[in-house]
């Protein structure tokens, strides 16, 4: 056979070799994360987990109620306040600002701020509200998230109301209908599952933030829902676990790391679900 | 929703006063809804304003008792009386470092995921390991911190590092960077959780912009006798460089703001060791261990460091952004 040939082959097989090792060593690491979050997760769950505070220094019992509220409690502000913004920004973008030059230096800010370092965002929540509050609040995490929560919500509710066809808004713009309407009657119905799938994105991303939240809500070892104290979070929670020297601090931390995981992976899965449901109609 | 919802008129059954009122209501209803819109967009032009702002005020005190020597000095003493010393340089170093590391790992191994995915593959495996490889993008960085440091640190000073010092490690001048003792909380511990992290975030990009190549291109050169390897070599890299260098560098702007995935494992030391096996800090790692429990100066300098960390990240992003637009473009032509 001619040697060119056999030469070609022979890198092709290296290379098909070398990905296949490339694909087995990262799907080696990734399902040892898993792994290990399972087999350390579920040795600790159990029911009080989720009724019981969290314990003081040195106690075996005890759970991780507070910090699960406490995160519920934020996450949700977060998505309350963030969502709206970031849908409204993003209905602009897509319906109003389509050639407009600021649209487009907004578009690209905000794809800066989606992939921006999230500690940077919990320094300016800290100077925004912490230092001028005089203290850390479960209000400022809340803040924190929303931030996060605003470019993703932005980028997916643009693109969604891209999809929607020009003809659906011209055929309710002949009827006579005022601009908002069909922005809000027509165009938000036909991309509702593209922009909830964002949403839940947004809801799984910041689900799990912990850098923000380390210096604007900080954690709080009590069962408390006031917002303009310290607030419990499982994240900052597990932080402050696995860095303790107590063995039952961190079987917690595994179990709050198992939880949180789960939660984010089902909101992922969830969202690719709905936006499936889309792109199939 | 909105101010003339609840009238909306039907043609013919209103009097025209009515239909004077109805129509300045929906003029009324367009523009608050349109400025409603417009606000918000500029709230994300405000946001990212708000941040240099508050990074410079908080960094102020700093970067007036300090100046540019800030980013030459090594020793951080923050406590010091009657005047404390803090310098960058560590963690600008531990940041550099542990990047690069993190990158020469992840993307070789994060664009071979997404060659074998687009290429070599067989079809059934295809859906459920990119589906795999997408979920784990989303796991929070917090897991692969913790992983990092309850199992992998142990493992690599037991086992890893010992015969990395042994072997490389007795090399002239390459070995310095391998020196010992071998440690849980090391920078290359840091590096190493840091690549994990983002290896399925390079994939998805990098398979994301593979398939757009268009399939004419990549069976007409199969057609002519192409190797699959020559096929990525020539048609799908040269056609998808601009796009998979915008996913590096958005990767490598993720590794450097990195905080919760290198703070648990890194060991926190501000002093400069040659060794990559030696405990060093990042700016994230920094921030994050000594912020809550700072004040005055100190919290200052810390600021200061998050603004560092900010325009470091800001500039690879923008670069990374402005070349997938590049390619974006070229699509849409």
């Amino acid at each position: 056979m001619n040697p060119i040939y056999v030469r070609r082959r022979r890198v092709d097989t290296v290379i098909r070799l070398l990905c296949w090792a490339a694909a087995l060593f990262g799907l080696v690491w990734l399902g040892m994360i898993l792994f290990s979050l399972l087999w350390n997760g579920l040795a600790g769950l159990n029911f009080s987990v989720f009724t019981e505070m969290t314990p003081p220094p040195g106690q075996t019992t005890g759970g991780l109620a507070n910090a699960i509220a406490g995160s519920l409690i934020m996450s949700f502000l977060g998505i309350a306040i963030g969502a709206p913004l970031g849908l409204m920004a993003g209905t602009w973008l897509a319906e109003y600002g389509r050639h407009d030059k600021l649209a487009t230096v907004i578009r690209f800010i905000n794809d800066i701020l989606l992939s921006a370092p999230s500690i940077i965002i919990g320094l300016f929540i800290y100077g925004l509200v912490v230092v001028p509050m005089g203290g850390f609040s479960g209000f400022a995490g809340a803040l924190a998230l929303a931030v996060i929560v605003i470019p993703v919500v932005v980028r997916t509710t643009e693109n969604m109301l891209h999809l929607v066809p020009n003809t659906l808004r011209e055929a309710a713009s002949a009827l006579g209908m005022p601009r908002s309407f069909v922005i809000r009657r027509i165009a938000f119905r036909a991309a509702r599952a593209g922009i909830l799938t964002g949403i839940l994105l947004a809801t799984a991303r910041v689900a799990g933030e912990t850098a923000p939240l380390l210096f604007t809500s900080l954690s709080n070892q009590f069962w408390s829902l006031d917002l303009t104290n310290p607030l419990a979070n499982l994240p900052v929670t597990i932080n402050n676990f696995v860095q303790s020297p107590y063995a039952y601090w961190k079987q917690l931390a595994w179990t709050g790391a198992l939880l949180i995981t789960f939660a984010v992976l089902s909101l992922n899965i969830a969202a690719r679900l709905i936006g499936g449901e889309t792109t199939r109609k | 929703m909105s101010l003339a919802e609840g009238r909306v008129p039907l043609a013919g059954t209103a009097s025209s006063g009515d239909k004077a009122a109805a129509l300045s209501g929906f003029v009324r209803a367009d523009k608050s809804f349109y400025w409603m819109t417009r606000l918000s967009a500029l709230l994300v032009l405000a946001i990212l304003g708000g941040i240099i702002v508050s990074l410079v005020i908080g960094a102020f005190p700093a970067m007036k008792a300090f100046g540019l020597d800030f980013l030459t000095t090594q020793r951080w003493a923050p406590q010091l009386e009657p005047t404390p010393v803090m310098g960058a340089l560590g963690p600008i170093y531990g940041t550099l470092l542990t990047s690069l590391i993190a990158m020469l790992i992840a993307v070789p191994v994060g664009l071979g995921i997404a060659v074998f995915l687009t290429e070599f593959c067989p079809i059934v495996l295809r859906r459920p390991i990119a589906l795999a490889i997408e979920l784990l993008a989303g796991v929070p960085s917090i897991i692969y911190g913790m992983w990092g440091f309850f199992v992998l640190g142990p493992w690599l000073a037991e086992k890893f590092q010992p015969f990395m010092i042994a072997t490389v490690g007795s090399l002239p001048i390459l070995g310095d960077f391998f020196a010992g003792p071998p440690s849980q909380l090391s920078l290359f511990n840091a590096a190493l959780v840091l690549s994990i992290m983002i290896l399925p975030f390079i994939t998805a990009v990098a398979k994301d912009v593979f398939d757009t190549v268009p399939p004419v291109l990549k069976e007409a050169a199969y057609g002519v006798g192409c190797t699959t390897w020559e096929v990525v070599r020539n048609v799908v890299i040269p056609y998808t460089r601009v796009g998979v260098i915008g996913g590096v560098m958005l990767a490598l702007g993720r590794a450097l703001g990195e905080t919760m995935a290198v703070t648990f494992i890194i060991g926190n030391a501000f002093k400069i060791q040659g060794s990559i096996f030696a405990p060093g800090t990042t700016i994230s790692a920094a921030i994050a261990s000594e912020f809550a429990e700072s004040s005055d100066l100190h919290q200052s300098g810390l600021i200061l460091l998050g603004l560092l960390l900010f325009f470091l990240t800001f500039g690879v992003l923008t670069a990374a952004r402005l070349m997938l637009l590049q390619l974006e473009k070229k699509q849409g032509r």
